[in-house]
């Protein structure tokens, strides 16, 4: 078994974390049926159309930032996720950083 | 910058973005819609499993296998689902072959469709308007930026992949490899070649 195949790029497979996390969420709502694979790509083809009107996308920081923002509209359009709760969460979720002493774990208030 | 020049009284703030992201899992946790657990896995096979190894196994066993090649060429889903490779964005594969007279390269002006199960998550050239734009435009150019130089009687055929079908390319068995067993072959094949924006490796 030889196993030590170098491939022709190093780059590891998510340049960011969030990146890596944006991703799963997806894959996880299309595992449980939540939208079928080729409605997603129509959605996220627009997006990407949208955001390389003015410049060019690399494909890579930019590329999730288009990726995010299709989740985001998805789950709004859905109910699943209103931009409201979004925010809200989003700024919970900053204060939280922002007031935890380092090294401690951060969380939340369940709400 | 902030945060360099004092000991961090808090936790280091992620990026923006990755707070939004925070708060949709943190929503869809709530509802029962994901499970945090899920997402490591997910994330876990997409780093470590799932890799361009695995279509360099299907190639190397089709320039080892004549039937085995006839096959994928017929059916490419059935047969890489057989080897263990299904999944997400691999619903339906279509193996193009290269010859003498014809090299095959793959894009998505789309988006990023990309066989998944046989090659990982796409690179970001893969991703990048450029590539997206350009590979039907100019294929040639766009190729020899990737170093690669065809003869001029070999045409070039661009595959579009969609959400519906994923290519991928069987490149063309280098000489000086007889005799090689497939996982000797295997390390020969890139992931470039496979996409079609490379050659396999030549033996040393």
């Amino acid at each position: 078994m030889t196993d030590c195949i170098i491939h022709s790029a190093p780059e590891p497979v998510f340049a960011e974390p969030w990146h890596a996390q944006v991703f799963a969420v997806t894959v996880a709502l299309n595992e449980v049926g939540r939208f079928a694979w080729p409605d997603w790509a129509v959605r996220f083809s627009d997006t990407l159309k949208r955001h390389g009107l003015n410049r060019d996308l690399d494909g890579g920081d930019d590329y999730f930032h288009a990726w995010l923002e299709t989740l985001e509209d998805l789950l709004a359009d859905q109910g699943e996720a209103a931009p409201e709760d979004v925010t809200r969460l989003q700024s919970a979720w900053e204060n939280a950083y922002l007031t935890t002493p380092h090294g401690q774990p951060v969380r939340i208030s369940p709400t | 910058m902030p945060h360099d020049d004092h000991d961090h009284p808090h936790a280091l703030l992620p990026p923006e973005p990755a707070l939004r992201v925070k708060a949709l899992e943190t929503i869809l946790t709530r509802k029962g819609l994901i499970d945090p657990a899920a997402l490591d896995e997910i994330i876990d096979t997409y780093q470590n499993k799932i890799g361009p190894k695995n279509g360099a196994r299907v190639v190397a066993k089709a320039w080892a296998d004549p039937e085995f090649k006839q096959a994928l060429l017929q059916d490419a889903t059935a047969v890489v689902a057989d080897l263990g490779y299904y999944g997400r964005q691999g619903e339906h594969m279509v193996v193009v072959e290269n010859t003498p007279e014809q090299h095959n390269m793959v894009v998505c002006t789309l988006c990023s469709c990309y066989p998944w199960p046989l090659l990982g998550i796409p690179p970001g050239w893969y991703k990048s308007d450029a590539y997206r734009a350009r590979a039907v435009r100019e294929p040639r150019k766009v190729l020899s930026e990737f170093g690669v130089s065809l003869p001029k009687d070999t045409s070039v055929r661009v595959w579009d992949s969609t959400a519906e079908i994923r290519y991928l390319v069987l490149p063309m068995r280098p000489g000086r490899t007889e005799g090689l067993s497939e996982d000797e072959l295997a390390v020969l094949v890139t992931r470039d070649s496979m996409i079609g924006t490379g050659l396999p490796r030549v033996r040393s």
